[in-house]
């Protein structure tokens, strides 16, 4: 078994928003942190079998979609929904660990694997409701979302880089990436704003990462039934006295002549 | 327990280089993290115009697509019969001497008997002009079926287009219409702009059959059956129209609307413009009632009406025109409503919501601007409304007359470049339509000269089409004849096929590059493979030489007699050119460039390079010195920095002059790449806020425009409601000119060139039985895959290694189809077996797959067992290349009657289980082998 740290004050959260109102399942993030991790603090993120019949791999990331029926309405929703690690405040997989490997960072609650004391036993992954671990059968290790420890930190790179590698890819800017301990943090005020969730709160894991609901759908369903108002008589009839209003609307004719431009472009 | 070190600062590369990815045609800018000389990492680059840092999913597995195992290694030249993967080993100096002699030949002989057509070619700025200097009018890259009806609807009415050629204004608009994108076209822009139009609590509908990727982000989903787009559109005007909700000022002062058309029915200048004798068209005056210039800065122009002239002859303003037709009842939203499969309530509610966005919710920017008659504006008003539109308009037969509605629609609402609506990007807007005409008329096809113009260009009349005295066509793919008039980027869909049947004429040599036409790229994918592998009496060839340069093991490679193996992008030089297709942004325009961030670890060779010393070797005026010798021995890059295509302007517009300072137009810069690399591999230029807006009539902006070489001169770009040039072709068709259709294609010509655009069905649906036929098919393009490249990426793959086909359930339960079950998918052409699934968001009418997933056994460097290949399935196989016979027994190609579009999406099946419930796709192909020296 293994323990978890005990929460300072203030203790920092770090951990991702992820907006489900704005996700297409493009999965940026999901080759972008495959990419990154693969030859990162998780390396190697094996493949097996790539270019055969059965191919898989070890993804930290992956974004499914499902058609999910809304209250209230009668059609579906199709959602992009990305699963990762969650980085509870007091995670399962962390505590049923025999070897201390799986852990949380006290400094900013991290959950990570140690690959040198992982023994592969997969307790880990039976523990997580979420199936946000998977396993390395090429290396006998688990293998899990390590929110670019090595990325967020890293004094190789220029400040603005220093993000999870699936948070830089994202086009539509789905992902936000920050501390979820401090309520004055850009993402904490997201989650107030947008009514943002966790998965599963019954469980009282308390992920950190936290998931923005849809926007509400304005359509046929949520609008009023509108129309443009006609009017009596013929259509053509009522556009043409409309059309009259813009008879001394025509500009004088002459035409602009060509003009040496080199200097305003210049330098 | 303590927790263990571990190192946050981790240093896995020891260089990054800046370049251009090709995943697809966002050509969004990346860097690309190096270990000794390997590709460890590729991310988005920040300070990119295109994408300003993010990057989508097949961008990050680069990697996989640079290592692929599916990479040629060395030329080849045939030894089997073609298709049986027989190949030998050959040096380059052998493979480009083959080449050479092949081509010599030919260019001695006739040029013409070259067709070089380019796929997804990214240097059209340089094949195009290959094509020229060979003196061959057979050339066009993938244009013709991918989006041609789209570009030419737009370049023909308001000097832009959809696509990359313009883009929403994603800052501003509060009311965004997306018809028929799938997925991509373009990819980050888009994805990015919703993320923005979202966060703003913008409105954003999308209309598609299909309810996936940004369909599923929609507020607001309009799931109509394919093909009808134009008729929803068309009952939107309507509903305007009848609420005056339209920008008077906009159509009085910046479009064709009050400009008179003549009404002498029968007569040889029925339905042209008004002219004076100077050219100029005219309008009404209400003051003098009578006709004046439409450039008279004394004119008060009528808008609408009916008027006599002195001798008789009636005309009418353009914009009456508009009005009668969409204001009839054929566009009402209760007359459409059930055809569109859309209520006709939302119709009206979405025309209300459009006019509140547009003329409640107006946009001032407090930016002054001169307009084209030196008026100056205190403001820039906006109408927020904006839409954007791929495939699903495109892939229609009738895709250019509802493009041409779409952006009635735009134009209407006074929404073009206007903050809010749509943005040109740069260099458009540009003359309505482009001032170049194609070359290749007889006497312009000469041995051993080049043609005096480029082959692909825009007509005006039946003067400029390629035909011959008996009006039959001068290309191998009917470009530019009565048959496809508008093919303003040729039909490359068609070469294969007609060259075989030899309809037109015979070729003797096929050249390609990157188009995958023996597979997905390919309509009638079972005829195409045999008239690729079609012989003659003498057992020669039909089609006799194939030449075909790509990097990867596709399907096309097997049938080719010469294969001329290329590198991999991270592996050369290119330039995305603004003489190609740009990459600008609405703000100010943008090049960028290539840089081989590797070097080949195989014997391959850029294509571009080896274009152009094989144009060396022939000789090609433009390629050559006086003295015989190579005008550009070091290849593309060499011809990127040095090429002018006119005094100053060349592939490159940034970075020129001999100081590297001029921006367009400048003296050759022998620093130019290195500039570009230095700046990240790209140019971007901000146009000034003045210039950002209204830039078809915006004096500052037509100056400078005129000045980078983009137009001829500063004139401003009128849109044309009234599409002038096809009333000409209808004039021919009635027995006016010199230049007539031939018998058979007067009806069709007088129908479908109608200069005020119209809605009708498309062909195929309208040929075939309903009831034998019930149900449209067509495909969208997954986000993390694109074309077939995406098939062999180790990591793509493990997200979409097969496609299935989808069904709306409830159609299914009445079909008795389950999940899961295989289903055999017939068209009047032909059968496949594929397996379904079922989901609620799609049109009822409507089944879809994802495009080119489909493999062919053998190939892309995948076992032959791979699910691409034995649960993959391709919807081409049930697509004919020829509509069913009409009257005379002639077969039309199946395409857009006015440009040549191949009408992918007009396809109709049935769909029913099928009794074979085996877990195999059909129909298979013999498996192909694996290419010799593949790495």
């Amino acid at each position: 078994m293994t323990s978890l740290p005990t929460p300072q004050p203030n203790q920092k959260k770090l951990g991702l928003v992820i907006d489900l109102d704005t996700c297409v399942g493009c999965q940026a993030c999901v080759t972008s942190c495959k990419e990154w991790n693969t030859q990162g603090y998780s390396a190697p993120l094996n493949d097996s079998d790539s270019y055969g019949a059965d191919p898989s791999g070890v993804w930290l990331n992956r974004v499914h979609g499902y058609e999910v029926k809304e209250e209230g309405r009668d059609d579906t929703r199709v959602v992009h929904f990305p699963r990762s690690c969650l980085h509870c405040e007091t995670p399962a997989c962390v505590t049923v660990c025999p070897t201390g490997a799986s852990y949380k960072r006290a400094e900013d609650g991290i959950v990570l694997v140690n690959p040198d004391t992982c023994i592969g036993c997969k307790l880990c992954s039976w523990a997580c409701p979420y199936g946000a671990r998977e396993y390395d059968y090429s290396h006998g290790v688990m293998k899990k979302c390590t929110l670019c420890v090595d990325r967020i930190y890293n004094t190789n790179l220029e400040p603005e880089d220093r993000a999870p590698a699936c948070v830089k890819a994202c086009p539509t800017g789905a992902r936000h990436f920050g501390d979820l301990g401090d309520p004055e943090s850009d993402v904490s005020q997201l989650v107030k704003a947008r009514d943002g969730f966790e998965l599963l709160p019954e469980m009282n894991y308390k992920p950190v990462n936290k998931y923005l609901p849809p926007r509400k759908r304005r359509d046929a369903v949520t609008s009023a039934a509108i129309a443009l108002p006609k009017g009596d008589g013929s259509a053509m009839d009522r556009l043409f006295s409309w059309a009259d209003k813009f008879l001394s609307g025509k500009p004088a004719g002459t035409i602009a002549s060509l003009q040496d431009m080199s200097d305003k472009l210049e330098g | 327990m303590t927790e263990p070190v571990i190192n946050t600062s981790p240093r896995t590369w020891d260089e990054v280089k800046t370049t251009t990815c090709y995943m697809c045609a966002c050509r969004c800018g990346i860097k690309v993290y190096l270990k000794d000389g390997t590709v460890k990492y590729i991310e988005g680059n920040r300070d990119h115009p295109v994408n300003k840092g993010v990057i989508c999913g097949k961008g990050a597995s680069g990697i996989k697509q640079h290592y692929s195992p599916a990479r040629l290694s060395k030329p080849l030249m045939r030894v089997g019969e073609r298709g049986s993967g027989e190949f030998r080993e050959v040096e380059w100096e052998e493979a480009l001497r083959t080449a050479t002699l092949w081509l010599s030949e030919i260019r001695n002989k006739d040029p013409r008997k070259l067709a070089f057509f380019t796929g997804r070619d990214q240097s059209q700025g340089l094949t195009g002009w290959w094509a020229t200097q060979f003196g061959t009018p057979n050339y066009a890259a993938h244009g013709g079926f991918c989006s041609v009806n789209m570009a030419a609807a737009g370049l023909y009415t308001f000097g832009g287009s959809f696509w990359e050629f313009g883009e929403p204004d994603w800052k501003h608009t509060k009311y965004f219409l997306l018809f028929g994108v799938a997925e991509d076209h373009a990819s980050n822009p888009i994805k990015t702009g919703l993320g923005k139009l979202k966060a703003r609590g913008a409105k954003f509908i999308s209309i598609n059959p299909v309810k996936t990727g940004y369909s599923a982000i929609a507020d607001e989903w309009v799931g109509l059956k394919p093909g009808t787009d134009g008729l929803f559109v068309g009952a939107l005007i309507h509903e305007l129209l009848a609420a005056q909700k339209i920008d008077g000022e906009y159509l009085q002062r910046y479009t064709n609307a009050p400009w008179l058309v003549i009404e002498n029915p029968g007569g040889d200048d029925d339905g042209l413009f008004l002219r004076e004798t100077s050219g100029a068209a005219q309008v009404w005056d209400s003051h003098t009632n009578s006709p004046m210039s439409a450039n008279s800065s004394d004119a008060s122009p009528k808008l609408m009406g009916r008027f006599a002239l002195p001798d008789g002859r009636k005309v009418v303003t353009s914009f009456t025109l508009i009005a009668e037709r969409f204001l009839s009842n054929d566009y009402a939203p209760d007359t459409v409503a059930e055809r569109c499969a859309i209520s006709a309530n939302t119709v009206r509610r979405i025309a209300a919501e459009i006019a509140e966005a547009a003329f409640e919710q107006q946009i001032e920017l407090d930016v002054p601007w001169t307009d084209y008659t030196g008026r100056r504006h205190e403001k820039m008003i906006g109408r927020p409304v904006s839409m954007h539109a791929m495939r699903g308009i495109s892939a229609h037969a009738n895709g250019f007359q509802t493009c041409r509605i779409l952006h009635i629609l735009q134009i209407i609402l006074g929404t073009i470049d206007v903050p809010g609506g749509f943005r040109y990007k740069p260099p458009f807007p540009k003359p309505i339509p482009p001032p170049i005409r194609p070359a290749g008329k007889l006497g312009q096809v000469r041995p051993n000269t080049p043609m005096p113009g480029p082959p692909l260009g825009f007509v005006v009349s039946p003067n400029d089409l390629l035909v011959d005295e008996d009006g039959k066509p001068l290309r191998i793919d009917k470009a530019y004849s009565w048959d496809a008039p508008l093919a303003a980027h040729g039909l490359m869909h068609m070469v294969i096929n007609n060259a075989a049947k030899g309809d037109p004429y015979t070729i003797d040599l096929l050249f390609m590059y990157m188009a995958n036409m023996s597979w997905n790229s390919a309509m009638n994918v079972p005829d195409t493979l045999k008239a690729l592998t079609a012989k003659r009496d003498d057992g020669e060839y039909v089609i006799p030489r194939i030449i075909y340069s790509d990097a990867y093991d596709s399907e096309m490679v097997h049938y080719a007699d010469l294969i001329l193996p290329d590198t991999t992008y991270l592996e050369r030089w290119d330039c995305i050119s603004m003489l190609d297709r740009p990459i600008s942004e609405a703000d100010g325009p943008a090049d960028s460039i290539r840089q081989p961030v590797v070097e080949p670890d195989r014997d391959v060779r850029a294509f571009q390079s080896v274009l152009l010393d094989l144009g060396a070797r022939l000789g090609l005026p433009g390629m050559t010195r006086p003295d015989g010798t190579a005008r550009y021995p070091g290849g593309y890059p060499d011809y990127i920095v040095n090429h002018e295509r006119a005094p100053g302007l060349g592939p490159l517009a940034g970075f020129r002059g001999k100081d590297g300072k001029s921006k367009g137009r400048g003296a050759v810069n022998p620093d130019q790449l290195k500039a570009y690399i230095d700046n990240g591999c790209h140019w971007f230029y901000e146009l000034p806020d003045h210039m950002k807006y209204y830039r078809h009539v915006n004096w500052d902006y037509l100056d400078w425009s005129t000045f980078m070489g983009f137009m001829g001169k500063p004139e401003p770009i009128i849109h044309q409601l009234y599409c002038e040039p096809l009333q000409k072709f209808r004039l021919a068709a009635q027995g006016h000119g010199k230049i007539l259709p031939p018998e058979g294609h007067a009806r069709r010509i007088s129908t479908y060139f109608d200069p005020v655009p119209f809605w009708y069905p498309p062909f195929e649906g309208d040929m075939v039985s309903n009831t034998e036929f019930p149900m449209h098919a067509i495909t969208q393009r997954p986000m993390a895959m694109y074309h077939s490249w995406g098939a062999q990426n180790a990591w793509l793959r493990q997200i979409l290694g097969r496609n299935w086909l989808y069904m709306n359930k409830d159609r299914a339960v009445s079909l008795g189809i389950a999940e899961g079950d295989w289903v055999t998918v017939t068209s009047h052409h032909g059968q496949i077996k594929s397996q379904v699934k079922l989901m609620s968001g799609v049109n009822a009418d409507t089944v879809w797959t994802w495009n080119a997933i489909g493999k062919r056994s053998g190939t892309w460097g995948l076992s032959a067992d791979a699910p691409e290949a034995k649960k993959g399935f391709l919807l081409n196989h049930l697509i004919s290349d020829l509509l069913p016979e009409r009257e005379g027994g002639y077969r039309f190609s199946n395409s857009d009657p006015v440009t040549g579009q191949a009408a992918w999406y007009d396809l109709k099946v049935r769909v029913e289980k099928a009794v074979d419930q085996s877990a195999e796709s059909q129909p298979q192909f013999p498996v192909l082998r694996k290419l010799r020296g593949r790495k």
